[in-house]
């Protein structure tokens, strides 16, 4: 999955790769000429051995010093450059990935969008994007000239003296496996340490949100015992970890240090028998270091990869993920205009359950009319009034709206009939005004006004410090539960749509606020279609229907009267929540 | 595992991983700024005061290592010069001579190996010890804290704090620590060998660390700045991205889909173009450090062969000081990236610090008093508290609370009725007056022994991620199964965990998506059940539930308060009207006391609250 999403992501940008590959090429090969020229440096200028007597030439040292600058100097700009190409293709393919499965959520229904969480859509599209982006990145520095440096340090010191390849032979293997043996002992010990952090973390976390409940119970011993093993355990995980960790730089200089003792060792008797020139020691010490410090490098980065693996596998799970809910051929722009709604013998399941959450549901909302529906947790009601807006689609029936199947619709033009007031109300990084306006960005402040005062939220945004442009924080926690829901409402009032769907959202307010919106409302949107999910009776007295749902069914329908009279299930309901004498 | 929404995001943390040798430096988040560095720093280091001893070990142990590897590359220096030697007097390499000191350098190698390691892994040990116990004094600290600071900061910032600022103080000490006084020393002992060579030569090398940190000045500063605004765009990005995602479906039901794909391609493209300016940036500072070692290797190479052809320096001593410059270019690239690590785990330090200074919540009695019986009289004497000192919110209320009965309060949202709640179970301290259980007031009382008699059921339903038999036995550890069981069945939480598939051993994770809402709120009432206080308090325990559960919830409820003094503090009015007392209550203050029917009659506060729970249409 990795390797597909790399070659998917990095395509388009070839060019750019390309020039990452040349000019780290280019940087390596002047690297790797320069030991070289400083053999030829010390055998003909320093030395310069001829017929056993030294004869220096320092025209020779200053010549192959001046070809050496040069080279340091064009070693740098490729470098540079290749240090360009590289950051402009992992930000590139940060952004196009990033791009990708926004646009992919975007085309989500709310099945996919619950079934993944959105947390964790949100984490997929920054960290996850990110961890392959930061592969990317280092890829492009380190992976291509980790193989330049060493195929192109074993070339060159081949060239110098192939007698003293073997010691290569030997220490670059041996490197090799000691560092690879500590880095794969290590993984698996910092992935259980992350595992233990994230233990640990949890108990913090349930401590910190319950403090009241473990204070009230006295648990304060036990939920100590239980930190303190979590503390003990990640302890235990880091110590491994870390002494792994702390072996490697010892071992790496190790290797390192005792190869240039060998090349020593074994060189010097070479060069005294004359087959190789002093120079080319040096040279080949150079080689060495630059050959093994290319293996230890592209050996650490290696870690990098399985995590860069884990965070493609989730990205391209999302990316995988077609939506349920495919709009329409051709869409219907047109409605009637008159907002009714209907559902015709509507079963609905998630893809791939056993049992429906709803079945044959059908009713008639004409325009104009208030319609309740009541039921228990888990009957299915959310999933109900969702079908409406095509949040998701039916297995089976038709809605529709004004005789349209929603199916068919333009969904554009099917949502702008539609105000909806969900269970959590969430409003979004902006003000009170730009939220109001969320529907329908036209709005005049005065009909933000009128909105907020059906809402029964007037006055306390009247007492906000600004107002109507007060901020508000991400997610709306600077206002209490209680105003979000209210300004939930107010906001699908400003959009003025002809059907207003209400799931559950009177349920942070206390009955008399209950009272007053709910006798607001009747007398400002007497042509609306008004859909109302509730838990409380009080709620939807005076519907015109009311619809109850039990385990997906509707068991019973009417008026509260008329229920009353006939639904065993209803006065159940009602008889937890009303006065006694009104039930009688 | 409840209220998640009002979880303050956590930020997305890049995560470092092993291998954290090689110069990454540049690529993370810049360091936040500690109010007060030096003290901080003084104070973070302070902590490792226990370990003086063996901090001290590791400093020798460390200075040992350095110094006998700093003295390597001279030795291989003279081997070589012995070779050259012998090519030139034409005599042949001395053997003997080049070999012994081969076998010296291997041998300084080794030891130096051996050094090194063993500090590392003592220095190991010492981090990972400091931070346990820090880790274990923050602990304490949460438990000892009033819950007033609790309230007063953002749940999502003090997680913070106690989890990623301890991780990030963990990590900077590991790798700070260790690298800091190795490269430290490395970089003398380097310097001091290469001056002890050729003060000539040296002083070339050396022009190569000013040349280094200006250039990674440079690059830090301009790249500072991108990063400022690669992680301001990566905010902004990731606020419309949590947005869209957690306001889904709003998003498109109010037709703003478009919209907020267009502005999130604008934001996207501000990232690439921010982030790729601060990679570039800070990318640069690898090359360029290579550039510079390179160039003192060119200028080395050269100006030792001239002196070497000169006569007036051994050939092998080039051979050194390549190896030298080498050997103190890498402490000296990493201590620059150590600077970021440093600062940033200062300021966690820093954090953690305040949290541990912040004032505990008094101590316990002592002697402590301990109420005779355990009737469950509570009794509230001309009572006054404030959370705020300008917000005024209960004022000498008097009320007495009789063993058995139940009291039930109401009013309209911040009129105090959770404030009666805290004060009872004492998580707040009273500014007047005083509250008494059994006759004992519950200042003089311990905590431990108020709370073992009085029993909790919140709106929010508190539950850990244990199985539900654990949950249920959080009030009483010792219960026997049988009690469990008796509080399961009470609370009508028996029939429903029948119908799961591990029954009572089903774990209650974060998700609790096998149960319900209503069903999470009974296996609390079980639990409060099972902890058989003498005062219960039900804080709006029952707004949350549908309908159906509701019967359940409620008639558990009624069960629960059999026998026992109970504080209810409930919307639903049918609840209240079966209420022994009611005190209805306005702005912090109680405006009336008294029975349903005697409040009616009074025709005050609380008929009027009454009324409005039917709107018009049902007639009177």
């Amino acid at each position: 999955m990795l390797w597909n999403l790399l070659v998917r992501s990095v395509r388009p940008h070839g060019r750019l790769l390309l020039g990452v590959v040349i000019f780290q090429l280019a940087q390596s090969i002047a690297n790797l000429y320069l030991p070289s020229l400083q053999a030829d440096l010390i055998d003909k200028g320093v030395a310069n051995i001829t017929n056993g007597v030294p004869r220096p030439d320092i025209g020779h040292i200053w010549h192959d010093g001046g070809i050496m600058l040069a080279l340091t100097f064009f070693q740098i700009s490729c470098a540079i450059t290749a240090v360009y190409f590289g950051a402009k293709l992992a930000m590139r393919v940060g952004r196009d990935l990033r791009a990708h499965v926004f646009a992919q959520v975007g085309s989500f229904s709310e099945h996919e969008v619950q079934h993944f969480g959105a947390p964790s859509l949100i984490t997929r599209t920054t960290n996850d994007v990110q961890q392959v982006q930061m592969l990317v990145m280092m890829a492009s520095t380190f992976f291509i000239a980790a193989p330049f440096m060493s195929i192109g340090g074993v070339i060159m010191a081949l060239r110098q003296d192939v007698g003293l390849s073997w010691i290569m032979v030997v220490s670059i293997p041996v490197l090799l496996a000691a560092v690879s043996a500590i880095v794969v002992r290590m993984v698996p010990h910092f992935r259980r340490m992350q595992k233990r952090i994230d233990a640990i973390n949890r108990v913090l976390r349930e401590q910190l949100t319950g403090i009241r409940v473990v204070r009230a119970f006295v648990r304060e011993p036990v939920e100590r015992e239980r930190f303190a093993q979590a503390n003990a355990d990640v302890t235990e995980s880091a110590l491994k970890a870390g002494r792994l960790m702390v072996m490697m730089f010892p071992t790496v200089m190790l290797v390192l240090n005792l190869s240039s003792v060998g090349v020593l060792w074994f060189g010097a008797t070479r060069v005294d028998s004359g087959e190789m020139e002093i120079g080319a020691l040096f040279a080949f010490l150079q080689y060495l270091m630059q050959i093994l410090m290319a293996v230890m490098m592209a050996t650490f980065l290696f870690v990098l990869v399985p995590r860069a693996a884990v965070a493609a596998d989730r990205i391209g799970e999302v990316l995988g993920t077609d939506s349920t809910v495919v709009p329409a051929v051709n869409p219907v722009a047109k409605f009637a205009g008159k907002g009714a709604v209907e559902l015709r013998d509507v079963t609905f399941s998630y893809p791939g359950a056993e049992k429906p959450v709803l079945s044959n549901i059908s009713f008639v909302a004409k325009k104009g009319t208030r319609t309740a529906i009541v039921g228990s947790t888990g009957s299915g009601k959310t999933t109900l009034v969702n079908l409406l807006p095509r949040l998701y689609d039916v297995t089976e029936g038709q809605v529709l709206v004004d005789g349209v199947d929603v199916r068919e619709a333009a969904l554009e033009a099917l949502w702008s009939r539609i105000g909806l007031v969900p269970q959590r109300p969430y409003l979004f990084t902006g003000t009170v005004a730009s939220n109001l306006r969320y529907g329908n960005p036209k709005a005049t402040d005065a009909e933000l006004w009128a909105a907020l005062e059906i809402a029964q939220a007037k006055r306390f945004v009247e007492e906000m410090p600004e107002g109507l442009e007060t901020e508000v924080a991400q997610g709306g926690t600077t206002v209490s539960g209680g105003q979000r829901q209210r300004l939930s409402i107010a906001r699908a009032l400003v959009r003025r749509p002809e059907i207003l769907i209400f799931d559950d959202s009177y349920s942070a307010l206390d009955t008399a606020t209950d009272a007053r919106l709910r006798r607001a409302l009747r007398t400002a949107v007497k042509d609306v279609t008004v859909i109302v999910v509730a838990q409380r009776v009080s709620s939807i007295i005076d519907a015109d229907q009311i619809l109850v749902l039990d385990e997906g069914k509707i068991v019973a329908r009417g008026t509260h009267d008329e229920l009353l009279e006939s639904s065993e299930t209803y006065r159940e309901i009602v008889s937890t929540q009303l006065r006694a004498e009104e039930v009688a | 595992m409840s209220e998640r929404q009002n979880d303050a995001p956590v930020r997305p943390q890049p995560r470092r991983g092993p291998g954290g040798h090689g110069p990454f430096g540049g690529m993370q988040m810049p360091a936040e700024k500690a109010k007060d560095f030096k003290g901080s720093a003084r104070r973070l280091a302070g902590l490792l005061g226990p370990e003086k001893v063996w901090v001290g070990i590791v400093i020798l142990v460390g200075a040992a290592s350095v110094a006998l590897a700093v003295t390597g590359p001279k030795i291989i220096g003279n081997a070589t010069t012995v070779v050259y030697e012998g090519l030139i007097h034409g005599t042949g390499v001395d053997f003997p001579r080049l070999h012994g000191l081969l076998f010296w350098v291997m041998g300084i190698y080794v030891t130096a190996a051996l050094f090194g390691l063993l500090q590392g892994l003592i220095l190991n040990s010492v981090t990972q010890r400091t931070v346990f116990k820090l880790r274990a004094r923050v602990e304490e600290k949460i438990h000892q804290l009033p819950l007033r600071y609790f309230d007063q900061h953002p749940r999502g910032e003090l997680l913070s704090r106690v989890t990623n600022d301890i991780d990030n103080i963990s990590q900077s000490l590991q790798q700070t620590l260790a690298q800091l006084f190795m490269s430290a020393l490395t970089v003398l002992g380097v310097i001091g060998m290469m001056f002890s060579i050729s003060w000539r030569l040296a002083l070339i090398a050396l022009v190569s660390v000013p040349l280094t940190a200006g250039i990674a000045m440079m690059v830090a500063k301009r790249s500072q700045k991108m990063f400022v605004a690669q992680w301001k765009h990566t905010g902004t990005l990731n606020a419309q991205i949590e947005d869209m995602y957690t306001g889904h479906a709003l998003v498109k039901v109010f037709g703003r889909q478009k919209e907020v794909e267009a502005r999130f391609e604008e934001e996207n493209e501000r990232l690439y173009r921010a982030s790729f300016g601060a990679q570039f940036v800070s990318g640069i500072i690898m090359p360029a450090t290579m550039f510079v070692g390179n160039l003192a290797y060119v200028a080395i190479a050269v100006v030792g062969g001239v002196m070497v052809a000169h006569g007036s320096l051994p050939l092998g001593d080039i051979q050194a000081f390549i190896m030298y410059t080498r050997q103190f270019t890498q402490p000296l690239a990493q201590l620059g990236s150590m600077a970021n690590l440093l600062q940033s785990g200062v300021a966690s330090a820093e954090r953690v610090f305040e949290l541990l200074d912040a004032d505990p919540q008094s101590d316990d009695p002592s002697p402590a008093k301990s109420p005779r019986s355990k009737h469950g009289e509570l009794r509230f004497e001309n009572v006054s508290f404030r959370y705020v000192p300008d917000q005024p919110l209960i004022h000498d209320l008097s009320l007495v609370a009789c063993p058995g009965k139940t009291v039930a309060i109401v009013g309209p949202t911040g009129a105090g009725k959770t404030t009666l709640v805290n004060l009872i179970m004492r998580f707040y301290e009273l500014d007047g007056g005083r509250i008494t259980l059994d006759g004992v007031d519950i200042s003089e009382m311990t905590r431990d022994d108020l709370r073992a008699r009085t029993g909790m059921v919140l709106q929010d339903t508190w539950l850990f991620e244990g199985t539900i038999r654990e949950n249920i036995a959080y009030g009483r550890p010792d219960a026997t199964e049988k009690d469990i069981h008796r509080a399961a069945e009470a609370a009508y939480v028996d029939r429903f965990v029948h119908a799961l598939p591990d029954g009572y051993n089903t774990v209650l994770d974060d998700n609790a998506s096998n149960i319900s809402a209503g069903e999470k709120q009974l296996i609390t009432i079980a639990r409060a059940f099972l902890a058989r206080p003498s005062v219960l308090i039900l804080d709006e325990a029952t707004s949350s539930v549908d309908t159906r559960t509701e019967l359940l919830v409620q008639h558990a409820m009624i069960e629960l308060r059999k026998d026992r003094t109970s504080f209810v503090i409930a919307h639903r009015l049918s609840t209240i009207r079966d209420a022994d007392l009611i005190l209805v209550m306005e702005e912090g203050a109680i405006v009336e006391q008294g029975t349903h029917h005697e409040l009616l009659e009074a025709k005050g506060a609380y008929a009027r609250l009454y009324e409005a729970q039917f709107a018009a249409p049902v007639e009177e």
